[in-house]
């Protein structure tokens, strides 16, 4: 009977470790099967690198190049300022905050994780949007800078979170070294622990970023969502995720603009997964 | 104990679940952005006056409503623009058969900033500021500023309408887009916050979103034509050039709970709640 037991639970815990590699091979057959149609009436190039959306017109265009660039453009911004503000703030969490401060500081990121998207973009769109605005002097305020700026607090716990924990796994004994040999606090930090954990900070920095370009509704609500191709930050943008978000109520299932929009969904789908296997491959990668 | 517990847990959610499926009495109604508002007035007013009944009003966009019914999903599909040909195919394929009932009128109403010293334009000329031909408020006699689109989603029943009959004329050979600069907001109150901030910003929704924040233009079908204002005395007459009717699509012959509710939104009742809703009454 316990055997039978043991047996049991065994093969319900194979069946759980299956089961989401076995969910994720379904959705990305299922996208391909819906996306590949549409280079029946597009070439790839075509769809690619072609300058003009407007999906509803007779006959469509479908080229997603604005699309592309604008979600770029977005997650580039946000990284810039997510970044460094975040390898910051991880440094002065695992190394030279006091242990009450730094109780308070991961709690706060913890919160700041825990804000739905669609309130940060709400709450981007009353105070930052105009902000840009003024300081710019900018026709309109929803640009993909202000996308940017919303995303960098998405992307923020992530980066903090991940590359603390791989400061913190840095031995102990390479500070202690570098501080027998003289060398102050900073550079300790600087030249040795950074040094250290830099594969894991890299992950940390892939994770983030992975984290901002799947981000829609923020983006959605205060990047314009014209689908231009950008020639400065401080323009509106198209994002890939938004387009697929507004699009997706309305278009015609099996029409072309339908095969269009899960087409957009694979070159999303491609783009964080090879975010995500070059965060692997650097978190594997241990000093 | 912990077991026993979950086990009646489960049991419960599924008399729960079969408790929701029972309810017969209940009208899913699915679509237009642009109606939520008022077909929700419709709803309350109806529930009110049939206890017992049960209406339920969602949005998001009369693509969406329209596919839910050809789905099987709502009883009702809200719709701010016709039934496409595409979509009238799907649903014979699908054994449903899509009946347009006509239940009021809506004006677009162009809207800019009240700075905006610009207050008249005519069908021409909002036509060439879409289209992207007019870039700078000072063509149109206004301040030296570029000027800022603002359009609907394409899943908005409006920027089809907006496209079709002032970007393109009601011209079907025509191949006007709008500019790719405009910008994209996902809802009509979108819209008129940005407007509402914005000086330079010209956007279209429909009647029942102008507040004393934005100022609507009035607009003349030929360049030397009068010049109307957006109201419900205008937009009855046919003399407003920019109007369409709101429908509510169902699935052949309506049940008899169905189309009750549907007689109601057509009766007196229903037509002065279209009025107190901003919107235009059919005419007698």
């Amino acid at each position: 009977m316990r055997k039978f037991k043991e047996f049991i639970i065994e093969k319900l815990i194979v069946a759980c470790g299956v089961a989401s590699i076995f969910f994720v091979v379904l959705i990305f057959l299922f996208l391909v099967k819906e996306g590949l149609a549409v280079f029946k009436s597009v070439s790839f190039s075509c769809f690619l690198f072609g300058h003009k959306w407007y999906p509803i017109s007779e006959p469509p265009q479908l080229g997603i190049l604005p699309l592309i660039l604008g979600s770029l453009l977005v997650t580039i911004g946000a990284a810039v300022i997510s970044v460094p503000i975040g390898v910051g703030c991880a440094v002065y969490i695992a190394e030279i905050a006091p242990m009450r401060v730094k109780e308070g500081l991961k709690a706060g990121i913890e919160l700041l994780a825990a804000i739905p998207s669609v309130v940060l973009g709400f709450v981007g769109m009353v105070t930052l949007v105009p902000l840009v605005k003024n300081v710019f002097h900018l026709p309109t305020g929803l640009t993909a800078l202000s996308g940017s700026i919303m995303l960098a607090f998405m992307a923020m716990p992530t980066i903090v979170s991940i590359a603390e924990d791989a400061l913190y796994s840095v031995p102990n004994n390479y500070k202690e070294g570098a501080f027998a040999l003289g060398a102050t606090h900073w550079q300790t930090i600087w030249r040795v622990m950074l040094p250290a954990a830099s594969s894991g900070i890299l992950a940390a920095v892939m994770l983030g970023i992975g984290r901002v370009i799947g981000e829609t509704m923020a983006v959605m609500m205060i990047t314009g969502n014209a689908a231009i191709i950008p020639k400065s930050i401080l323009v509106p943008v198209r994002t890939l995720t938004a387009t697929v978000a507004a699009e997706m109520g309305e278009a015609v299932v099996g029409s072309e603009h339908y095969f269009a929009l899960f087409a957009v969904g694979i070159v999303l789908f491609v783009i964080s997964f090879m975010i995500n296997v070059t965060a692997d491959l650097f978190l594997h990668k241990r000093p | 104990m912990f077991k026993k517990r979950f086990l009646a847990v489960i049991l419960l959610s599924f008399l729960l679940a079969s408790c929701a499926a029972s309810e017969t009495n209940s009208i899913q109604i699915k679509g237009s952005d642009t109606m939520v508002n008022l077909v929700q007035a419709w709803a309350e007013r109806y529930m009110e006056k049939n206890p017992g009944t049960f209406v339920a009003v969602t949005g998001g966009g009369s693509g969406t409503g329209l596919s839910s019914l050809i789905s099987g999903t709502c009883d009702l599909a809200m719709s701010s623009r016709n039934i496409k040909d595409k979509e009238l195919a799907l649903a014979e394929k699908q054994g449903i058969h899509a009946q347009e009932i006509k239940v009021a009128l809506d004006g677009l109403v162009v809207v800019v900033n009240p700075q905006n010293p610009v207050d008249r334009l005519t069908l021409e000329q909002l036509a060439a500021i879409f289209t992207g031909k007019i870039v700078n408020w000072k063509e149109l006699g206004g301040a030296d500023e570029s000027i800022v689109l603002l359009s609907r989603e394409v899943n908005s029943g409006t920027h089809v309408y907006f496209k079709k009959y002032v970007l393109r004329k009601n011209n079907p050979g025509s191949q006007e887009e709008f500019a790719p600069s405009a910008l994209m907001l996902s809802s009509s109150q979108a819209i008129a916050d940005e407007v509402a901030g914005n000086s330079a910003a010209i956007g279209y929704y429909g009647m029942g979103y102008v507040s004393a924040s934005q100022k609507p233009v009035a607009v003349a079908q030929e360049p030397i034509g009068d010049y109307v204002l957006p109201l419900i005395e205008t937009v009855m007459n046919g003399t407003y050039p920019i109007s369409r009717p709101l429908f509510l699509y169902t699935n052949g012959t309506p049940s008899s709970l169905v189309g009750a509710f549907i007689d109601f939104a057509l009766s007196p009742e229903g037509q002065d709640i279209v009025r107190v809703m901003d919107f235009v009454p059919l005419a007698e």
